[in-house]
């Protein structure tokens, strides 16, 4: 074996290789945000009273747990394009992204909030507060608190799952790696720079949610205590 | 002037087993009863009724004016009205104790942040834990979260504290500092229900004993009544207690 390096191509491609990642951050971005709130809307329905509420979120966790990301992918984009929605590659990607690890996300919450003690939300109902009011104040803060590293490595994961969509010819990191290998015949150069871009990425943002959690939970930061 | 809490022959079960079997009682403003019995004689649940935690079957319970028994009863207003606590604190662990007080006065009542905290100071003085204001849960002792949690009910002015067997939880050396606080508050004329298994409190403290027995009141009286009980059940009670 020998195999003689050539990463001259980074050269002329770099611009491609960066609007590529621009574009992989924006997606995990907006899943991951959109993701969140899709996902404690639905882990909120999943503890509520309603039979109803409960089985539909029951339902969409299901089905998404149970299908690969790229069919899922694949039912957005094609699926809303037949209904005559005229939706460019990446809002189909933020779509499906979003559908995707929204059920991901109220799985991870549902779990945060079924371990708050009953106690707790019968304090709050004695000091007169509202149900949302307990909701807000009380049962979600301590519910995600609980629940964040489980979360942040899930939104880890969904970054990297972003590749994905490349197949629906999204433009990102690992569309326009395809395209510039395509290019330049040098495969294996192409994808190791574009696995080692993934794996700073992976660091920055589990940097980035670290700084978050000292931010969002004062407790923790003020007593010292690891998540 | 009518009474603060008043039970009129109140029916509870819980599926099949008959828990409250017809109580019935009054607690005039000012007074302390305490409600004595043995474990499963449904002392804490007549007191969660009082607050509609539980939900009654059959006759009537009016606290504060409020008809708590009616289905479309303002749970919200009955509540700010009623003060509990609990033998498990149940302080929110992600806030400080100056939040812990302040939540329900601020989104209930919409004080401001000033006035929120003048009252958070006003309460913690009452239970001897202002230099803990700023401190959270998990850096207090039993007792100290015990008495946030009075603090905290105390915050919202209420016009009847009850507590469920809220020394039960703690050690024994620290049972007296909580105790302090109610007699303190028994001293400024508060209206309160007592769940208790301190004997000697009750006796020391209670305009009132009623000492309930499988679900019914077998006795009740002043607190002479602790010293020569009239039914072999409170004389078996009292013996074993003390
Ligand atoms: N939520 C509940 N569901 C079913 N049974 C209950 C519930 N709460 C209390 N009980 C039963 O009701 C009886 C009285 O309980 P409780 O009011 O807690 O008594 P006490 O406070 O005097 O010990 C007990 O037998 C208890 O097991
Ligand atoms: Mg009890």
């Amino acid at each position: 074996m020998n195999y003689s390096f050539d990463f001259s191509f980074l050269r002329d491609y770099w611009p491609m290789l960066a609007e590529g990642l621009v574009l992989t951050v924006q997606l995990a971005l907006m899943a991951t945000v959109l993701g969140f709130l899709l996902g404690t809307a639905c882990a909120v329905a999943s503890t509520s009273r309603s039979r109803i509420l409960r089985g539909l979120v029951g339902l969409y966790v299901e089905i998404i747990r149970n299908t690969p990301l790229l069919v899922q992918l694949f039912v957005v984009f094609f699926g809303l394009s037949s209904l005559g929605l005229k939706f460019s590659a990446t809002t189909s990607a933020v779509i499906g992204l979003t559908i995707n690890i929204g059920a991901y996300s109220s799985e991870i919450i549902r779990a945060g909030i079924e371990s708050i003690h009953r106690g707790q939300v019968e304090a709050g109902d004695c000091l007169a507060l509202s149900r949302w009011q307990v909701l807000a104040a009380i049962v979600l803060p301590t519910a995600i608190e609980k629940v964040y590293p489980a979360l942040a490595s899930q939104y880890v994961l969904l970054m990297l799952g972003t590749s994905i969509a490349s197949q629906i010819s999204a433009e990102e990191l690992t569309a326009a790696a395809s395209r510039i290998q395509s290019d330049t015949f040098r495969p294996f150069e192409v994808f190791l720079v574009v696995a080692a871009l993934y794996i700073a990425l992976s660091f920055l943002m589990r940097g980035m949610f670290w700084a978050l959690g000292q931010f969002a939970f004062t407790r923790r930061r003020r007593l010292g205590t690891p998540l | 002037m009518s009474p603060i809490v008043s039970f009129r022959d109140v029916h509870k079960s819980f599926g099949a087993v008959p828990v409250l079997k017809g109580v019935s009682f009054e607690i005039p403003k000012g007074q302390v009863v305490a409600l004595i019995g043995r474990s499963g004689s449904g002392k804490s649940t007549a007191l969660r009724c009082i607050d509609r935690l539980e939900t009654i079957d059959r006759g009537s319970i009016t606290v504060c004016g409020h008809a708590v028994s009616d289905p479309n009863i303002n749970l919200r207003k009955l509540r700010q009205d009623v003060g509990i606590v609990f033998q498990s604190y149940n302080l929110f662990p992600h806030l400080t104790v100056e939040q812990n007080i302040t939540l329900a006065p601020r989104w209930v009542k919409k004080a401001d942040r000033r006035k929120a905290h003048e009252l958070a100071r006003d309460v913690l003085a009452q239970v001897g834990l202002l230099e803990k204001i700023d401190a959270y849960p998990e850096q207090l002792s039993g007792g100290q979260q015990q008495r946030v949690a009075i603090a905290r009910s105390l915050a919202m002015h209420p016009q009847v504290m009850l507590f469920d067997e809220v020394t039960s939880a703690l050690d024994p050396e620290l049972t007296g500092e909580v105790l302090k606080v109610i007699e303190e508050l028994a001293k400024q004329g508060m209206t309160m229900l007592l769940v208790t298994h301190e004997m000697a409190f009750a006796a020391r403290i209670a305009d009132r004993i009623i000492f309930m027995h499988q679900g019914l009141i077998h006795e009740s009286g002043s607190r002479e009544i602790l010293r020569s009980p009239s039914t072999p059940e409170l004389k078996n009670f009292v013996g074993a207690g003390l």
